[in-house]
């Protein structure tokens, strides 16, 4: 294959550097520089997709962001699929693997033709909906079939094999878009010191100047970009970013820049001295200040066929020509309503291939442009307009006639010309997109026939994004849109930048044109486009206004008018033109829609970054963990802890189940001595002379006579009354306390006191500071527990001198530790903390001693089981934040006399929480000793009641008690402490419904007895 | 050791007499050569060194400035930074404080020294109102060295660490990856985090992967 | 994604690093147990959830780990200030209509 359309010379390609590359599975070539845009014209491809609804063959358009057809899918593996990858944005390399991402089977053969025929020609707005409506049952069936004809690409069904990041970027001014506006206010910037970040979406940094035309400094402007980018390649306050789109803009100058690092060498990220390189990365930028330099797109027109390949935007034409030595077609016809189009015809015919006619829809145009057309011998019929293109899958022709605006009609006789390329030119719309991302509205300019950016705080448009088009006015703007912005990030002296000199151009005014009149009406004329990507056409938007769409917010959503990947780049305002013709209004009365993030589709790696896979979310160890790893624990997530779950033994060869490591686990701390890394408990120390007060204030209970050496068990409240944590606290001094609090309530708890110290009570002399992460906490409990602790410790354990809810200091196993006689197994216990750089030789010593007691390793599924069977609460799981104290019978644990009213205990008198039916909490005993009930089961009094049955409370935990050789629940009931006893019933899914009675929470020891042994 | 709970506060000497072997939150992952995934060496291609510095004693002070400038002072031989973010260390360079919030300051002293240190601020400052707690064993240092250091810091930070926004003798806490860390500048070519125990070895991990590029060899 | 500048630490900090509690200048009824129902009800559950200038309880959770107040502007999240415990708002509803109607009286001179 032979690239047919590349002109002998000229171009910013490496002809040096041939590239072989394939599309649809077939080989063609180009060369570096390419964009696979670019290389598959220069091929000579016309088709290169199958339209979303229609199923048109489909050409390029466009030469960047906003082409709405070659949208591909990338990849020569499974893995390295990459959906949604506009051709005119990817950089050629060698190997390169592309197909069609619509078009099933194949983009040649038109295999959605009989949908077409369905809908008659013309698909109104809803067509599949309205079509496809009955049988209900069968839409899944058509679904799946209109999805694989019309899709947008696809993901990867295999992992992908590269490496995404995140950088985080601070600057005094970002410029977005590396075109003449962005380069002068860049370089101006710089110049005068400020840190400047320069981004630019192309393979290539110079915007429009890289296949213009025009001289700067009687030189071609293409040198001028060169020498710019030099000095600021130099300063080592720039960072220059080529192939870098700025994608999202967010709140107080956050932009998020999508940097293709790697996309333009391989597929996937090649190897970088021997390590992986990061494919795209996302710079998180704060600026200061933003320069908004991103241009203006070219409007097409919208005539009838004017998506038949063949169909040019003529700046995109321009742009293959003399940046790629590309020339798309033989035969141009150039249909414009502005001067600045005529480059297009310039350029064809500078590449000595045929411009067939110019047609004009001013009358009397006349401007510098106009007349080297002229000059050349172009013919230019004035007054018309091409109002269809002729041929199927490439341009034949142009029907071209006489057309009159204000009435919107033709005026004169059709005359067909013979051509294989429509280039059009409705004006420029400049690029808003990045300046409405955080919902501020653009502004309509009648004089520019475009939306310029509406006020944003702290960003600036230059050049085209504002509607400053001609090369000097736009060098000016940018230049002082640099200096401004460097200014207002706090620069005090800005240095002027001395421009190069641009040729003054006359240009005679462009005309208002969107939609172009045909002879027949809108809805019986062969099919115009608005929207290429999202197949909307004028027809559409018009049977739309009719139906009542008058909202352009409606129109957009009955029609699909600028959604998806494309947001409305090219189609918007011709779309909203014509709805504002429809209903008879201006186009700012229309109103513009929002464009939202992202600008132009960001793979999901960019967006994760390096937050995948094992460092997806944090993991936090305790000092203990590693000895855990080795033991072949299996862990559970409590937040971002990872704790021991059970330890699971191999017996006869085979691991144990979980309900076997628990039970065996359960029964070794009853019964012998068990261990748990409890290092996760939140731990404050809390010093200060109001230390205590604060206390009473914080906890639901008595903290004035607490002894130092004496630890309580507490309760605290929110003060909507409702329990938020729990935990011990003990007196290490009048003045100092050390409070724990739940695993997960940790952080919670320690803000709460931080709130409450800060904003109400800061007059009262009290510090609070986490040791959480300094002490490593082992719980050795179960009858054996003293005996085992005495072998390795100084501390007297004799029971009436250490006794229950008492802490002491001494040594375990040599180490400083303070040792906590309290008990959340109802066993004796010791909670032994010692400084955690020291836990593991304590931890090890334990077990070289505890051999012989068979000391077991229990996690957090067995300290469930154990605390159950004890009645003791977790907070979090038997509460949910609408249960109070009493609703948890700790009667005892409630200080209503205390002097001050603590936090929650106004609130435990309002008529809600002192209601005697509210949800309290108590045991289910399941009358089939071998039922386990479902946590979070429904609980009801009259199993025959109909459906919808009355629930009178849930099960909050429960689980299989290897003492009670039974089943057990804890559970929330109404009015439950006062239906001791009674029956109630808990229907399941399954049909089944289990009967259990209501018992006391506490179903070992209810004395507690064993904890004080 | 010393127990002096009938005391208003109690201190508590958190280190053993005799010798005992220590673990710091990252002396598995740094000194294991043998596990699946073992610390990248340090190598003449490494940009970036990564050097835990642990068992370092590590005390909070609450207090006001007013209350506690002259003791440390005294007892340590720095003044206090008083101003948000400062970070100052002694001639020695072995002993720092580190502002943290209008009333809260970490410092940093050799191995050992912490409690002798937290004894004689005790003395001091007598009856004042201000709490002193030992965290040596909840915290562990880091040392980040090598041309590439600041981009590392870059991709895991979100705070400006420009020279020209985080000078030499500044220290802030931030957002680290997704967790939370301590970033010091205690000279122009070092940066120093300070991590919590638990998250440590989250944070090295990210470390390690992120400094992939930068060829990161981490010191034993 | 807000930048915040804390006036505790004194310069500008991500949002990531900062936690919301809601409509700052809520203060505790200083007798609890002498309030009606309804004047408690208030105390908990009632908030201006103003479309316009709000002033707002944040944490610099991650940084200093103080409390502070934001100014802010609850439609184009722009924050006019940021404030310690204790202190008042010099932005408010109405301090911004009369700098506006300064300036237009300014404007038709």
């Amino acid at each position: 294959m032979t690239q047919t359309n590349r002109l002998q010379q000229g171009g910013r390609i490496d002809r040096s550097r041939t590239l072989s590359f394939t599309f649809n599975g077939k080989t063609y070539r180009g060369y570096d520089g390419d964009t696979l845009a670019s290389a598959l014209l220069a091929n000579g491809i016309d088709i290169v997709n199958r339209s979303f609804k229609y199923s048109r063959p489909r050409g390029i358009v466009a030469a960047g962001a906003e082409e709405p057809n070659a949208v591909v899918q990338l990849g020569s593996t499974e893995a390295a699929q990459v959906p949604n990858v506009r051709a005119t944005q990817q950089g050629l390399y060698e190997g390169l693997a592309a197909c069609s991402t619509n078009g099933w089977p194949n983009v040649q053969r038109d295999m959605m033709s009989w949908v077409g025929k369905l809908g008659g020609g013309f698909m109104p707005p809803g067509f599949y909906y309205k079509t496809f409506m009955a049988p209900a049952s069968m839409w899944m069936t058509y679904e799946k079939y209109i999805r694989k004809g019309a899709g947008l690409g696809r993901a990867p069904s295999e992992n992908d094999p590269d490496i995404y990041d995140h950088l985080n970027q601070h600057c005094d001014v970002l410029v977005v878009g590396a075109g003449p506006a962005g380069l002068a206010a860049a370089l101006c910037a710089a110049n005068s010191g400020a840190r400047v970040i320069l981004c630019d979406e192309q393979e290539e940094m110079g915007g429009s100047l890289l296949d213009s035309r025009e001289m700067l400094d009687n030189a071609p402007a293409g040198q001028w970009v060169t020498s710019t980018l030099n000095l600021l390649a130099g300063m080592d306050n720039v960072t220059l970013l080529p192939r870098t789109t700025a994608n999202g803009y967010h709140d107080h100058n956050f932009v998020t820049l999508h940097e293709r690092r790697t996309e333009h060498l391989s597929d996937t990220a090649p190897k970088l001295r021997n390590h992986r390189q990061v494919r795209a990365r996302l710079h998180r930028v704060r600026a200061g200040q933003v320069v908004l330099a991103t241009g203006a797109h070219e409007r097409p027109l919208v005539y009838a066929n004017n998506d038949v390949p063949g169909n040019l935007l003529a700046s995109a034409v321009s742009n293959y020509i003399r940046r790629y030595a590309v020339v798309p077609g033989n035969k141009l016809v150039l249909s414009t309503s502005n001067d600045h189009a005529y480059r297009a015809a310039l350029d064809w015919a500078d590449a000595e291939r045929e411009v067939v006619a110019i047609v004009d829809a001013r009358d009397k145009p006349d401007g510098d442009l106009v007349q080297q057309a002229r000059a050349k011998g172009i013919r230019v019929i004035t007054g018309s307009a091409v109002i269809e293109a002729n041929g199927t899958h490439r341009v034949t022709g142009a029907r071209v006639a006489k057309v009159d605006l204000e009435r919107f009609a033709v005026t004169g006789p059709v005359e067909e010309l013979v051509c294989d390329t429509i280039a059009t030119s409705g004006g420029y719309s400049p690029v808003v997109h990045l300046a409405s991302h955080i919902g501020v509205r653009p502004t309509w300019r009648e004089d520019l026939l475009g939306f310029v950016p509406g006020d944003v705080k702290g960003m600036r448009p230059a050049g085209g994004s504002q509607g400053v088009y001609a090369l000097g006015d736009v060098l000016a703007d940018g230049a002082q849109s640099g200096a401004e912005a460097a200014k207002a990030s706090g620069i005090a002296s800005v240095v002027e930048l001395s421009l190069p000199q641009a040729e003054v151009r006359q240009e005679s005014p462009a005309c208002a044109l969107y939609q172009v009149p045909h002879e027949k009406t809108t809805l019986r004329a062969p099919k115009q486009f608005v929207d290429q990507q999202n197949d909307v056409t004028a027809a559409g938007i018009e049977v739309a206004t009719r139906e009542g769409f008058e909202s352009i917010e409606h129109v957009k959503r009955y029609t699909a008018l600028g959604f998806g990947t494309d947001q409305g780049k090219l189609g918007n305002i011709n779309g909203m033109a014509i709805a504002a013709r429809m209903l008879n209004r201006s186009i700012p009365e229309v109103g513009t829609t929002i464009f939202r993030p992202n600008y132009t589709p960001i793979t999901f790696g960019a967006i994760v970054g390096r937050h995948a896979r094992e460092l997806f979310d944090p993991e936090r160890y305790t000092a203990m963990h590693q000895w855990h790893v080795e033991n072949g624990a299996e862990f559970e997530d409590v937040g971002q802890w990872k704790r021991p779950w059970y330890f699971p033994r191999k017996v006869n060869g085979k691991l144990e189940t979980m309900d076997e490591a628990v039970s065996r686990e359960s029964l070794a701390v009853r019964n012998g001595v068990g261990i748990l890394d409890a290092s996760t408990l939140g731990k404050i120390d809390i010093q200060g002379p109001d230390a205590r007060e604060f206390l009473g204030r914080v906890y639901t209970n008595k903290w004035a006579k607490l002894a130092p050496g004496r630890v309580r068990y507490g309760l605290m409240c929110k003060e909507d009354g409702m329990l938020m944590d729990d935990g011990t606290t003990s007196c290490l001094g009048d003045n100092h306390f050390l409070m724990t609090t739940t695993t997960g309530g940790a952080a919670a708890v320690m803000e709460w006191l931080e709130l409450w110290h800060q904003t109400e009570w800061p007059e009262l002399q009290v510090y609070f500071t986490s040791v959480t992460d300094h002490w490593a906490t082992m719980t050795v409990t179960g009858p054996d527990a003293r005996k085992l602790l005495s072998e390795v410790t100084d501390i007297d354990l004799d029971k009436d001198r250490f006794k229950f809810m008492d802490w002491l200091n001494g040594k375990v196993a040599d180490v400083p530790a303070r040792v906590f006689r309290i008990s959340f197994t109802g066993e004796l216990a010791y909670e032994i903390n010692v400084q955690a750089n020291y836990a593991m030789h304590v931890w090890k010593t334990l077990f070289e001693h505890g051999k012989k007691y068979d000391l077991t390793p229990y996690g957090t599924e067995t300290m469930h089981v154990l605390r159950a069977e004890k009645g003791l609460i977790i907070a979090g799981q038997d509460t949910d934040g609408s249960v109070t104290p009493e609703d948890l019978g700790m009667f005892w644990a409630i200080g209503y006399d205390k002097p001050y009213s603590w936090l929650g205990k106004r609130a435990l008198t309002r008529p809600d929480t002192a209601r005697k039916d509210r949800k309290q909490f108590v045991g289910l005993k399941p009358t089939d000793p071998a039922v386990v009930l479902e946590e979070g089961a429904q609980i009801v009094f009259d199993k025959d009641q109909a459906i919808p049955m009355s629930m009178q409370g849930h099960v909050t935990s429960s689980y299989y008690s290897p003492t009670l050789a039974s089943g057990f629940a804890l559970a929330v009931v109404k009015g439950g402490l006062e239906r001791m006893g009674q029956k109630v019933y808990l229907p399941m899914p399954d049909g089944q419904t289990h009967e259990a009675e209501i018992v006391s929470p506490v179903f070992i020891d209810p004395k507690g007895e064993r904890q004080h042994v | 050791m010393s127990d002096t709970s009938c005391a208003s506060v109690a201190t508590f000497d958190t280190c053993p007499d005799v010798s005992i072997p220590m673990e710091s939150p990252l002396s598995v992952a740094v000194n294991q050569v043998s596990m699946s995934t073992p610390a990248p060496a340090v190598s003449q291609e490494s940009q970036v060194q990564f050097e835990e510095k642990p068992f370092l004693g590590h005390l909070i002070l609450r207090g006001s400035a007013m209350v506690l400038g002259e003791a440390v002072s005294e007892v340590l031989g720095v003044s206090l930074p008083s101003q948000p973010l400062g970070l100052v260390f002694d001639a020695s360079g072995q002993r720092s404080v580190q502002w943290l919030s209008p009333d809260e300051w970490l410092v940093i002293v050799p191995s050992g020294e912490e409690f002798e240190l937290e004894n004689r601020l005790r003395e001091v400052l007598g009856a004042a109102h201000f709490a002193i707690v030992n965290v040596s064993g909840g915290q562990t240092l880091i040392e980040l060295s090598g041309d590439k250091a600041r981009e590392l810091l870059m991709k895991s930070v979100t705070y400006d660490v420009h020279p020209s926004n985080f000078p030499v003798g500044k220290a802030v806490s931030v957002a680290f990856a997704k967790a939370s860390a301590i970033l010091r500048r205690p000279s122009e070519t070092r940066y120093e985090l300070v991590l919590r125990r638990s998250f440590a070895d989250y944070c090295y991990r990210w470390l390690v992967d992120a400094g992939e590029d930068y060829g990161l060899g981490v010191t034993r | 994604m807000f930048y915040i500048h804390c006036p505790y630490c004194g310069e500008y900090r991500g949002e990531e690093e900062f936690s919301p509690k809601g409509e700052a200048h809520i203060t505790r009824p200083a007798d609890p147990d002498g309030c009606s129902d309804e004047e408690w009800g208030s105390y908990l559950f009632f908030r201006q959830n103003p479309r316009g200038v709000h002033h707002e309880l944040w944490v610099h959770t991650l940084g200093c780990r103080k409390f502070f107040n934001i100014t802010r502007h609850t439609v184009s999240y722009e924050i006019f200030e940021t404030y310690r415990m204790g202190e008042q708002p010099k932005v408010t509803e109405q301090s911004l209509a009369e700098a506006l109607n300064k300036t237009r009286k300014e404007e038709s001179v």
